[in-house]
């Protein structure tokens, strides 16, 4: 015990290496978290892909994207990708969605066009 | 000191559909000690140590095909394996007695003897 090699241990198997401080806090969450949980559900449902599907990519990510990204940031970034990989949508209509969507706004209330739907109800 | 745990096995039958099981409740079982560069659900912390089984959860798709669009059957056996922190982390455990529960798949146990 404890001369056990690590080669082939993978950074995301981290299960008894040292976690450092651990953050206590509560949080909520925001309305975007909730809606990537949402896509994940509907996704998942509609069988574009299974749960084992959105480790594969988290776990596929870069070792710091644990550091950088949050993680529903992470979620979204492994959903897009299964999405693509079974075909609900193409990179390219990808891009000429999210352009789209930023030239409504800089906010996120814009970038939904909440605004456009109120003037027009 | 033994660093295998007691087991009271649960008075019911797996909740899912199993078929040919190779282990039982309270059998003696180890972590196999592979590895793989992608999916994969047996964390390297239990590789190999020896637990109990504590009961067949029953019989799932395989995740290490389901996570690459495959329909990962035909199912597999998983159970729920019960170790010692004495075994897992040796000198480490702050508590030697005290017990981690993680649910393995059949490919990934093997048969062991008691210490």
């Amino acid at each position: 015990m404890g001369t056990d090699s690590d080669q082939g241990r993978r950074w995301h198997d981290m299960g008894g290496r040292d976690a450092g401080e651990i953050a206590r806090g509560e949080h909520d969450h925001a309305l975007w978290e909730k809606r990537v949980d949402a896509l994940m559900r509907i996704a998942s449902a509609r069988g574009y892909f299974t749960v084992d599907c959105l480790r594969r990519v988290l776990e596929d990510m870069p070792p710091d994207s644990f550091e950088t990204m949050t993680y529903y940031e992470r979620w979204i970034y492994s959903i897009t990708q299964n999405l693509i990989e079974t075909g609900a949508f193409t990179i390219e209509q990808l891009n000429a969605r999210m352009e789209e969507v930023a030239a409504r706004g800089p906010t996120y209330g814009e970038a939904q066009g909440i605004g456009e739907r109120e003037a027009g109800e | 000191m033994t660093r295998l745990p007691e087991v009271t096995p649960p008075p019911f039958e797996p909740p899912y559909p199993t078929t040919e099981a190779r282990f039982a409740p309270s059998d003696v079982v180890r972590v196999k000690k592979g590895a793989a560069p992608g999916h994969m659900r047996t964390p390297w912390y239990l590789r190999g140590h020896v637990g109990r089984v504590e009961r067949i959860c029953g019989g799932f798709g395989n995740p290490e095909e389901l996570a690459y669009h495959r329909d990962g059957l035909p199912a597999r056996p998983l159970y729920r394996v019960r170790f010692t922190m004495a075994e897992v982390w040796g000198n480490r455990a702050e508590r030697p007695a005290d017990t981690i529960d993680a649910e393995i798949f059949e490919h990934w146990l093997e048969a062991a003897d008691a210490p």
